[in-house]
Protein backbone atom coordinates (compact mmCIF):
# COMPACT_ATOMS: atom_id res chain seq x y z
CA UNK A 1 0.00 0.00 0.00
CA UNK A 2 1.01 3.67 -0.66
CA UNK A 3 0.66 6.76 1.00
CA UNK A 4 -0.25 9.90 -0.94
CA UNK A 5 -0.94 13.31 0.61
CA UNK A 6 -1.05 15.83 -1.85
CA UNK A 7 -0.75 19.55 -1.37
CA UNK A 8 -3.45 20.29 -4.36
CA UNK A 9 -7.01 19.79 -5.63
CA UNK A 10 -4.96 18.90 -8.88
CA UNK A 11 -2.72 17.07 -7.42
CA UNK A 12 -5.36 14.91 -6.23
CA UNK A 13 -7.33 14.14 -9.12
CA UNK A 14 -4.14 13.90 -11.14
CA UNK A 15 -3.48 10.66 -8.69
CA UNK A 16 -7.01 9.10 -8.35
CA UNK A 17 -7.09 9.56 -12.14
CA UNK A 18 -3.51 8.08 -12.77
CA UNK A 19 -3.07 5.89 -10.13
CA UNK A 20 -3.39 2.15 -11.18
CA UNK A 21 -5.13 -0.42 -8.99
CA UNK A 22 -7.63 0.44 -6.03
CA UNK A 23 -6.92 4.46 -4.94
CA UNK A 24 -9.02 5.60 -1.66
CA UNK A 25 -9.60 8.75 -0.47
CA UNK A 26 -9.12 8.77 3.22
CA UNK A 27 -11.27 12.18 5.17
CA UNK A 28 -11.39 11.10 8.69
CA UNK A 29 -10.67 7.62 8.50
CA UNK A 30 -13.27 6.47 11.12
CA UNK A 31 -14.98 4.37 7.97
CA UNK A 32 -11.81 3.58 6.27
CA UNK A 33 -9.91 2.40 8.95
CA UNK A 34 -11.91 0.02 10.37
CA UNK A 35 -12.10 -1.49 6.50
CA UNK A 36 -8.78 -1.74 6.24
CA UNK A 37 -7.76 -3.26 9.49
CA UNK A 38 -11.23 -6.04 8.95
CA UNK A 39 -9.61 -6.42 5.64
CA UNK A 40 -12.71 -5.94 3.58
CA UNK A 41 -10.96 -3.36 1.65
CA UNK A 42 -7.40 -3.53 0.17
CA UNK A 43 -6.02 -0.56 -1.70
CA UNK A 44 -3.01 -0.34 -3.38
CA UNK A 45 -3.01 3.99 -2.63
CA UNK A 46 -4.64 5.63 0.63
CA UNK A 47 -4.84 9.39 -1.15
CA UNK A 48 -5.37 11.92 1.95
CA UNK A 49 -6.66 15.12 1.27
CA UNK A 50 -6.79 16.28 4.76
CA UNK A 51 -3.38 18.60 3.28
CA UNK A 52 -5.18 20.52 0.59
CA UNK A 53 -5.30 23.91 1.60
CA UNK A 54 -9.00 24.73 2.69
CA UNK A 55 -10.58 21.47 3.34
CA UNK A 56 -10.47 22.06 6.70
CA UNK A 57 -12.48 25.55 6.76
CA UNK A 58 -16.38 26.29 7.03
CA UNK A 59 -16.51 29.49 4.54
CA UNK A 60 -19.65 31.59 4.55
CA UNK A 61 -20.91 32.00 0.70
CA UNK A 62 -24.28 32.92 -0.94
CA UNK A 63 -25.50 33.70 2.52
CA UNK A 64 -25.06 29.72 2.77
CA UNK A 65 -21.99 27.86 4.13
CA UNK A 66 -19.33 25.98 2.29
CA UNK A 67 -17.78 23.15 4.56
CA UNK A 68 -14.32 21.52 3.15
CA UNK A 69 -14.07 17.68 3.31
CA UNK A 70 -12.06 17.53 5.66
CA UNK A 71 -14.34 19.56 8.52
CA UNK A 72 -14.88 17.44 11.13
CA UNK A 73 -18.39 16.87 12.98
CA UNK A 74 -16.31 18.85 16.21
CA UNK A 75 -15.65 21.77 14.28
CA UNK A 76 -19.29 22.04 12.65
CA UNK A 77 -21.37 22.22 16.11
CA UNK A 78 -18.21 24.62 17.27
CA UNK A 79 -19.63 26.80 14.32
CA UNK A 80 -22.22 29.25 15.84
CA UNK A 81 -23.27 30.89 12.85
CA UNK A 82 -23.88 27.61 10.59
CA UNK A 83 -25.30 25.59 13.86
CA UNK A 84 -27.49 28.64 14.14
CA UNK A 85 -28.79 28.37 10.43
CA UNK A 86 -29.05 24.39 9.78
CA UNK A 87 -29.12 23.23 13.32
CA UNK A 88 -30.41 19.83 12.23
CA UNK A 89 -27.81 19.12 9.92
CA UNK A 90 -25.71 20.19 12.79
CA UNK A 91 -27.19 17.76 15.35
CA UNK A 92 -27.39 14.79 12.68
CA UNK A 93 -23.67 15.10 12.54
CA UNK A 94 -23.49 15.67 15.61
CA UNK A 95 -24.69 12.13 16.35
CA UNK A 96 -22.08 10.14 14.53
CA UNK A 97 -19.77 8.22 17.04
CA UNK A 98 -18.73 9.31 20.47
CA UNK A 99 -16.35 12.11 21.43
CA UNK A 100 -13.21 10.91 19.21
CA UNK A 101 -14.97 9.90 16.32
CA UNK A 102 -16.60 13.31 16.05
CA UNK A 103 -13.07 14.76 16.10
CA UNK A 104 -12.47 13.14 12.71
CA UNK A 105 -15.86 12.24 11.31
CA UNK A 106 -16.83 14.66 8.00
CA UNK A 107 -19.99 14.71 5.71
CA UNK A 108 -18.42 13.94 2.59
CA UNK A 109 -16.81 10.50 4.22
CA UNK A 110 -20.55 10.20 5.46
CA UNK A 111 -21.59 10.56 2.28
CA UNK A 112 -19.46 8.68 0.15
CA UNK A 113 -19.48 5.81 2.74
CA UNK A 114 -22.77 5.12 1.25
CA UNK A 115 -24.32 3.69 4.20
CA UNK A 116 -28.21 3.59 4.16
CA UNK A 117 -27.97 4.50 8.08
CA UNK A 118 -25.91 7.73 7.81
CA UNK A 119 -27.44 10.13 9.79
CA UNK A 120 -26.04 12.82 8.33
CA UNK A 121 -26.96 12.47 5.03
CA UNK A 122 -31.00 12.57 5.50
CA UNK A 123 -30.48 16.37 6.69
CA UNK A 124 -28.24 17.34 4.29
CA UNK A 125 -30.97 16.07 1.83
CA UNK A 126 -33.70 18.11 3.31
CA UNK A 127 -31.22 20.89 3.57
CA UNK A 128 -31.28 20.67 -0.46
CA UNK A 129 -26.92 20.85 0.13
CA UNK A 130 -24.93 20.80 -2.81
CA UNK A 131 -21.43 18.26 -2.93
CA UNK A 132 -18.69 20.22 -4.87
CA UNK A 133 -17.15 17.21 -7.02
CA UNK A 134 -13.43 17.89 -8.13
CA UNK A 135 -12.60 15.82 -10.89
CA UNK A 136 -10.82 15.72 -14.28
CA UNK A 137 -12.99 18.11 -16.10
CA UNK A 138 -12.76 20.84 -13.07
CA UNK A 139 -15.54 21.15 -10.33
CA UNK A 140 -19.48 19.71 -10.61
CA UNK A 141 -21.93 20.80 -7.68
CA UNK A 142 -24.24 17.71 -7.79
CA UNK A 143 -27.25 17.25 -4.80
CA UNK A 144 -26.40 15.18 -1.97
CA UNK A 145 -29.30 13.17 -2.65
CA UNK A 146 -27.49 12.01 -5.88
CA UNK A 147 -24.39 11.13 -4.99
CA UNK A 148 -24.97 7.67 -2.88
CA UNK A 149 -26.93 4.91 -5.43
CA UNK A 150 -27.02 1.95 -3.03
CA UNK A 151 -24.94 0.53 0.02
CA UNK A 152 -21.22 1.08 0.01
CA UNK A 153 -21.68 2.44 -3.88
CA UNK A 154 -21.67 6.37 -5.14
CA UNK A 155 -22.18 8.03 -8.23
CA UNK A 156 -18.73 9.73 -8.40
CA UNK A 157 -16.13 8.74 -11.22
CA UNK A 158 -12.61 7.70 -11.42
CA UNK A 159 -10.53 10.39 -10.67
CA UNK A 160 -13.17 12.05 -8.67
CA UNK A 161 -13.42 12.92 -4.74
CA UNK A 162 -16.29 15.59 -3.18
CA UNK A 163 -13.66 18.90 -2.44
CA UNK A 164 -16.47 20.63 -0.19
CA UNK A 165 -20.19 20.45 0.69
CA UNK A 166 -22.15 23.04 0.29
CA UNK A 167 -25.26 24.71 2.47
CA UNK A 168 -27.06 27.18 1.15
CA UNK A 169 -28.54 30.04 2.40
CA UNK A 170 -31.13 29.69 5.14
CA UNK A 171 -34.52 31.54 4.16
CA UNK A 172 -36.49 33.41 6.50
CA UNK A 173 -38.40 31.66 8.88
CA UNK A 174 -36.89 28.33 8.27
CA UNK A 175 -35.95 25.32 10.32
CA UNK A 176 -34.80 21.75 10.02
CA UNK A 177 -34.64 18.93 12.05
CA UNK A 178 -33.23 15.11 12.47
CA UNK A 179 -34.13 12.51 14.93
CA UNK A 180 -33.42 8.59 14.66
CA UNK A 181 -34.21 5.71 16.43
CA UNK A 182 -31.77 3.66 18.08
CA UNK A 183 -32.39 0.80 20.80
CA UNK A 184 -29.47 2.79 23.20
CA UNK A 185 -29.02 6.45 24.27
CA UNK A 186 -25.67 6.67 22.10
CA UNK A 187 -23.20 4.89 20.07
CA UNK A 188 -25.45 2.76 17.75
CA UNK A 189 -26.42 3.29 14.25
CA UNK A 190 -30.25 4.15 13.15
CA UNK A 191 -32.30 1.88 12.67
CA UNK A 192 -34.58 4.73 11.56
CA UNK A 193 -33.52 8.55 10.81
CA UNK A 194 -35.62 11.00 9.00
CA UNK A 195 -34.61 14.86 8.60
CA UNK A 196 -37.46 17.65 8.01
CA UNK A 197 -36.87 21.30 6.68
CA UNK A 198 -39.11 23.82 6.12
CA UNK A 199 -40.07 27.38 5.14
CA UNK A 200 -43.12 29.56 6.77
CA UNK A 201 -44.43 32.29 5.49
CA UNK A 202 -45.67 35.33 7.19
CA UNK A 203 -48.66 34.03 9.03
CA UNK A 204 -46.52 30.49 9.89
CA UNK A 205 -47.97 28.46 7.59
CA UNK A 206 -45.30 25.97 5.77
CA UNK A 207 -44.62 27.72 2.32
CA UNK A 208 -41.41 24.74 1.22
CA UNK A 209 -40.59 21.75 3.04
CA UNK A 210 -38.33 18.86 2.15
CA UNK A 211 -38.54 15.25 3.98
CA UNK A 212 -35.83 12.49 4.15
CA UNK A 213 -35.28 9.36 5.48
CA UNK A 214 -32.46 7.36 6.21
CA UNK A 215 -31.72 3.51 6.83
CA UNK A 216 -35.44 2.62 5.08
CA UNK A 217 -34.49 1.64 1.99
CA UNK A 218 -31.13 1.00 0.02
CA UNK A 219 -29.79 4.77 -0.27
CA UNK A 220 -31.46 7.68 1.32
CA UNK A 221 -35.07 8.81 0.32
CA UNK A 222 -36.69 12.27 0.01
CA UNK A 223 -40.49 11.74 0.49
CA UNK A 224 -42.20 14.64 -1.87
CA UNK A 225 -45.91 13.11 -0.64
CA UNK A 226 -44.64 14.34 3.07
CA UNK A 227 -43.50 17.86 1.70
CA UNK A 228 -46.88 18.20 0.23
CA UNK A 229 -48.36 17.22 3.32
CA UNK A 230 -46.87 20.30 5.28
CA UNK A 231 -47.40 22.90 2.40
CA UNK A 232 -50.51 24.58 3.57
CA UNK A 233 -50.44 23.52 7.58
CA UNK A 234 -49.03 25.38 10.64
CA UNK A 235 -48.26 21.24 11.45
CA UNK A 236 -51.35 20.55 13.52
CA UNK A 237 -52.78 17.01 13.97
CA UNK A 238 -54.57 16.75 11.10
CA UNK A 239 -51.20 17.77 8.85
CA UNK A 240 -49.02 15.76 11.24
CA UNK A 241 -51.23 11.93 10.76
CA UNK A 242 -51.01 12.43 7.11
CA UNK A 243 -46.87 13.38 7.06
CA UNK A 244 -46.84 9.99 9.56
CA UNK A 245 -49.04 8.25 6.93
CA UNK A 246 -47.00 9.46 3.99
CA UNK A 247 -43.57 8.69 5.36
CA UNK A 248 -44.32 5.15 6.89
CA UNK A 249 -45.78 4.58 3.21
CA UNK A 250 -42.02 5.55 1.17
CA UNK A 251 -40.47 3.73 4.02
CA UNK A 252 -38.98 0.12 2.02
CA UNK A 253 -36.79 -1.08 5.20
CA UNK A 254 -34.92 -4.03 5.34
CA UNK A 255 -36.36 -7.04 8.34
CA UNK A 256 -33.24 -7.79 10.61
CA UNK A 257 -32.59 -8.39 14.43
CA UNK A 258 -31.99 -4.12 14.85
CA UNK A 259 -35.87 -3.56 13.89
CA UNK A 260 -38.59 -5.44 12.19
CA UNK A 261 -40.01 -4.11 8.45
CA UNK A 262 -43.08 -3.47 10.44
CA UNK A 263 -41.67 -1.55 13.38
CA UNK A 264 -39.22 0.47 11.00
CA UNK A 265 -42.19 1.45 8.76
CA UNK A 266 -43.92 2.84 11.91
CA UNK A 267 -40.91 4.29 13.39
CA UNK A 268 -40.47 6.49 10.07
CA UNK A 269 -44.02 8.25 10.42
CA UNK A 270 -43.42 8.57 14.16
CA UNK A 271 -40.07 10.07 13.77
CA UNK A 272 -41.19 12.17 10.73
CA UNK A 273 -43.75 13.84 13.14
CA UNK A 274 -41.83 14.79 15.73
CA UNK A 275 -38.83 16.14 13.62
CA UNK A 276 -41.72 17.87 11.61
CA UNK A 277 -42.55 19.61 14.92
CA UNK A 278 -39.30 20.79 16.22
CA UNK A 279 -38.31 22.10 12.41
CA UNK A 280 -41.53 24.46 13.06
CA UNK A 281 -40.62 25.67 16.76
CA UNK A 282 -37.37 26.44 14.84
CA UNK A 283 -39.19 28.17 12.31
CA UNK A 284 -41.08 30.22 14.51
CA UNK A 285 -38.39 31.44 16.45
CA UNK A 286 -37.99 28.96 18.63
CA UNK A 287 -34.44 28.38 18.95
CA UNK A 288 -34.77 24.89 21.09
CA UNK B 1 7.33 -0.99 0.36
CA UNK B 2 9.14 2.27 1.46
CA UNK B 3 8.94 3.50 4.66
CA UNK B 4 7.27 7.24 5.09
CA UNK B 5 9.20 9.37 7.33
CA UNK B 6 6.79 11.30 9.62
CA UNK B 7 8.09 14.81 12.07
CA UNK B 8 5.82 15.57 15.05
CA UNK B 9 5.69 16.53 18.33
CA UNK B 10 4.83 14.22 21.35
CA UNK B 11 4.23 15.32 24.71
CA UNK B 12 5.61 18.51 23.72
CA UNK B 13 9.17 16.66 22.62
CA UNK B 14 10.20 16.90 18.48
CA UNK B 15 9.63 13.24 17.72
CA UNK B 16 10.83 11.56 14.12
CA UNK B 17 9.83 8.21 12.94
CA UNK B 18 9.28 5.48 10.06
CA UNK B 19 6.65 3.77 9.41
CA UNK B 20 4.64 1.73 7.09
CA UNK B 21 1.83 3.52 5.43
CA UNK B 22 -0.56 0.88 6.73
CA UNK B 23 0.50 1.36 10.22
CA UNK B 24 -2.10 2.80 12.80
CA UNK B 25 -0.75 5.62 15.03
CA UNK B 26 -1.54 3.54 17.76
CA UNK B 27 0.94 0.81 16.38
CA UNK B 28 3.73 3.32 16.41
CA UNK B 29 3.48 4.93 19.46
CA UNK B 30 2.82 1.41 20.87
CA UNK B 31 5.53 -0.56 18.84
CA UNK B 32 7.80 1.72 17.79
CA UNK B 33 8.51 4.72 19.94
CA UNK B 34 7.85 2.43 23.19
CA UNK B 35 4.51 4.44 24.31
CA UNK B 36 2.67 1.64 25.57
CA UNK B 37 0.00 3.56 27.90
CA UNK B 38 -2.43 4.00 24.96
CA UNK B 39 -4.07 0.62 24.79
CA UNK B 40 -5.26 -1.34 22.05
CA UNK B 41 -8.92 -2.54 23.15
CA UNK B 42 -10.76 -2.93 19.87
CA UNK B 43 -8.76 -1.52 16.74
CA UNK B 44 -12.31 -0.26 15.58
CA UNK B 45 -12.80 3.14 16.83
CA UNK B 46 -15.64 1.31 19.60
CA UNK B 47 -13.40 1.33 23.09
CA UNK B 48 -11.85 4.23 23.27
CA UNK B 49 -8.77 2.94 25.31
CA UNK B 50 -6.25 4.04 22.17
CA UNK B 51 -7.45 7.90 22.64
CA UNK B 52 -4.84 10.42 22.50
CA UNK B 53 -5.30 14.40 21.37
CA UNK B 54 -3.69 15.25 17.18
CA UNK B 55 -3.75 19.10 17.51
CA UNK B 56 -5.65 19.34 20.83
CA UNK B 57 -8.66 16.82 19.44
CA UNK B 58 -9.30 13.88 21.11
CA UNK B 59 -9.22 11.28 18.76
CA UNK B 60 -8.83 7.14 18.22
CA UNK B 61 -5.18 6.48 17.77
CA UNK B 62 -6.42 2.77 16.22
CA UNK B 63 -8.46 4.88 14.01
CA UNK B 64 -5.57 7.16 12.38
CA UNK B 65 -2.75 6.38 10.30
CA UNK B 66 1.25 7.47 11.54
CA UNK B 67 1.59 8.58 8.22
CA UNK B 68 -1.09 11.36 9.04
CA UNK B 69 0.70 12.72 12.45
CA UNK B 70 3.61 14.78 10.00
CA UNK B 71 3.52 17.80 11.88
CA UNK B 72 0.86 17.41 14.22
CA UNK B 73 1.18 18.34 17.74
CA UNK B 74 0.03 14.66 19.53
CA UNK B 75 -0.58 14.19 23.79
CA UNK B 76 -0.58 10.90 24.96
CA UNK B 77 -1.15 9.26 28.46
CA UNK B 78 2.55 9.25 28.93
CA UNK B 79 2.37 13.15 29.30
CA UNK B 80 -0.61 13.94 31.68
CA UNK B 81 1.92 13.88 35.18
CA UNK B 82 4.36 16.19 35.57
CA UNK B 83 7.21 14.11 36.90
CA UNK B 84 6.53 12.27 40.09
CA UNK B 85 3.48 14.67 40.54
CA UNK B 86 0.21 13.30 39.17
CA UNK B 87 -2.09 15.01 37.33
CA UNK B 88 -5.48 15.98 39.47
CA UNK B 89 -7.16 13.54 37.40
CA UNK B 90 -4.98 10.70 38.25
CA UNK B 91 -5.06 11.69 41.34
CA UNK B 92 -8.79 11.39 42.04
CA UNK B 93 -9.18 7.69 40.28
CA UNK B 94 -6.65 6.38 42.64
CA UNK B 95 -8.60 8.31 45.51
CA UNK B 96 -12.44 7.18 43.91
CA UNK B 97 -11.11 3.99 43.10
CA UNK B 98 -11.96 4.86 39.45
CA UNK B 99 -10.21 2.06 37.72
CA UNK B 100 -10.12 -1.83 38.29
CA UNK B 101 -7.77 -3.90 35.92
CA UNK B 102 -6.83 -0.55 34.50
CA UNK B 103 -6.86 -1.15 30.78
CA UNK B 104 -9.36 1.23 29.80
CA UNK B 105 -7.64 4.06 32.36
CA UNK B 106 -5.19 5.66 30.48
CA UNK B 107 -7.97 6.43 27.68
CA UNK B 108 -10.40 8.31 29.96
CA UNK B 109 -8.13 9.86 31.63
CA UNK B 110 -7.02 11.60 28.35
CA UNK B 111 -10.60 11.77 26.95
CA UNK B 112 -11.36 13.38 30.77
CA UNK B 113 -8.67 15.48 30.97
CA UNK B 114 -9.55 16.71 27.11
CA UNK B 115 -13.23 17.58 28.40
CA UNK B 116 -12.09 19.63 31.78
CA UNK B 117 -9.75 21.48 29.31
CA UNK B 118 -12.88 22.49 27.37
CA UNK B 119 -15.56 22.91 30.12
CA UNK B 120 -14.11 23.24 33.68
CA UNK B 121 -17.40 22.74 35.29
CA UNK B 122 -19.34 19.75 33.61
CA UNK B 123 -22.54 18.31 34.85
CA UNK B 124 -22.55 14.59 35.09
CA UNK B 125 -24.74 14.10 32.26
CA UNK B 126 -21.91 15.97 30.50
CA UNK B 127 -19.17 13.61 31.37
CA UNK B 128 -21.01 10.75 30.83
CA UNK B 129 -21.82 12.10 27.23
CA UNK B 130 -18.58 12.78 26.78
CA UNK B 131 -16.76 9.66 27.97
CA UNK B 132 -19.57 7.43 25.95
CA UNK B 133 -16.89 6.21 23.23
CA UNK B 134 -14.86 4.84 26.50
CA UNK B 135 -15.92 1.22 27.69
CA UNK B 136 -15.10 -0.30 30.80
CA UNK B 137 -15.62 -3.98 31.46
CA UNK B 138 -14.75 -3.02 35.15
CA UNK B 139 -16.12 -0.40 36.94
CA UNK B 140 -19.50 0.55 35.79
CA UNK B 141 -18.75 4.15 35.41
CA UNK B 142 -20.27 5.41 38.12
CA UNK B 143 -16.93 5.61 39.96
CA UNK B 144 -15.73 6.61 36.90
CA UNK B 145 -17.44 9.61 36.48
CA UNK B 146 -17.73 10.71 40.03
CA UNK B 147 -13.06 11.18 39.81
CA UNK B 148 -13.85 13.09 36.91
CA UNK B 149 -16.36 15.43 39.16
CA UNK B 150 -13.56 15.47 41.60
CA UNK B 151 -11.06 16.16 39.32
CA UNK B 152 -12.95 19.16 37.97
CA UNK B 153 -13.76 20.34 41.62
CA UNK B 154 -10.24 20.24 42.44
CA UNK B 155 -8.67 21.84 39.37
CA UNK B 156 -11.51 24.82 39.70
CA UNK B 157 -10.51 25.09 43.41
CA UNK B 158 -6.60 25.20 42.53
CA UNK B 159 -7.50 27.96 39.84
C1 LIG C 1 -17.28 3.83 16.63
C2 LIG C 1 -17.95 4.37 15.41
C3 LIG C 1 -19.24 4.89 15.51
C4 LIG C 1 -19.89 5.39 14.38
N1 LIG C 1 -21.15 5.89 14.52
C5 LIG C 1 -21.81 6.37 13.44
C6 LIG C 1 -23.13 6.90 13.58
O1 LIG C 1 -23.70 6.95 14.67
N2 LIG C 1 -23.75 7.37 12.46
C7 LIG C 1 -23.15 7.34 11.25
O2 LIG C 1 -23.76 7.80 10.28
N3 LIG C 1 -21.89 6.87 11.08
C8 LIG C 1 -21.21 6.36 12.15
N4 LIG C 1 -19.95 5.86 12.00
C9 LIG C 1 -19.34 5.82 10.68
C10 LIG C 1 -18.40 6.99 10.33
O3 LIG C 1 -17.86 7.59 11.46
C11 LIG C 1 -19.12 8.06 9.49
O4 LIG C 1 -19.64 7.49 8.32
C12 LIG C 1 -18.19 9.24 9.14
O5 LIG C 1 -18.95 10.36 8.76
C13 LIG C 1 -17.21 8.92 8.02
O6 LIG C 1 -16.43 10.06 7.75
P1 LIG C 1 -14.85 10.00 7.62
O7 LIG C 1 -14.39 11.35 7.24
O8 LIG C 1 -14.25 9.38 8.80
O9 LIG C 1 -14.75 9.00 6.36
P2 LIG C 1 -13.53 8.11 5.83
O10 LIG C 1 -13.40 6.89 6.66
O11 LIG C 1 -12.32 8.94 5.62
O12 LIG C 1 -14.14 7.72 4.40
C14 LIG C 1 -15.34 6.97 4.28
C15 LIG C 1 -15.54 6.57 2.81
O13 LIG C 1 -15.80 7.71 2.00
C16 LIG C 1 -14.74 7.92 1.08
N5 LIG C 1 -14.49 9.37 1.13
C17 LIG C 1 -14.22 10.10 2.25
N6 LIG C 1 -14.13 11.40 1.94
C18 LIG C 1 -14.33 11.50 0.61
C19 LIG C 1 -14.37 12.60 -0.31
N7 LIG C 1 -14.17 13.86 0.12
N8 LIG C 1 -14.62 12.35 -1.62
C20 LIG C 1 -14.84 11.06 -2.04
N9 LIG C 1 -14.82 9.99 -1.22
C21 LIG C 1 -14.57 10.20 0.09
C22 LIG C 1 -13.58 7.08 1.53
O14 LIG C 1 -12.77 6.68 0.46
C23 LIG C 1 -14.30 5.92 2.20
O15 LIG C 1 -14.74 4.99 1.25
C24 LIG C 1 -19.25 5.37 13.12
C25 LIG C 1 -17.94 4.87 13.02
C26 LIG C 1 -17.29 4.37 14.15
C27 LIG C 1 -15.90 3.84 14.03
S1 LIG D 1 -8.56 0.46 20.26
FE1 LIG D 1 -9.07 2.35 19.37
S2 LIG D 1 -11.11 2.56 19.96
FE2 LIG D 1 -10.66 0.57 20.70
S1 LIG E 1 -10.97 -0.85 34.74
FE1 LIG E 1 -11.03 -2.68 33.59
S2 LIG E 1 -11.88 -1.98 31.73
FE2 LIG E 1 -12.07 -0.27 32.95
Amino acid sequence: MRYEAPDSIEGAVGLLARTPGACHVLAGGTDLLVRLRSETLEPETILDIKRIPGMHEITPEDGGWRIGAAVSGAQINEHDGLCADWPGVAEAVGLIGSTQIQGRATLAGNLCNASPAADSVPAMVAAGALARIAGPDGTRDVPVAEVPTGPGKTSLDTGEFIASIFLPARPERSGDAYLRFIPRTEMDIAVVGCAVSLTLDADSTVDSARVALGAVGPTVVEVETAAEALVGTQVREGAQQQLATVCSAAARPIDDKRGTEHFRTHVAGVLARRAAAIAYARAKGDRA
Amino acid sequence: MSQIHVTTTINGDATEFLCEPEETLLDVLRDRLGLTGSKEGCGTGDCGACSVTVDGRLVCSCLMLGAEAQGARVETIEGMADGDDLHPLQQTFLDHAGLQCGICTPGILVAAKSLLERNPAPSEEEVRYWLAGNLCRCTGYDKIVRAVMAAADDMRRAS
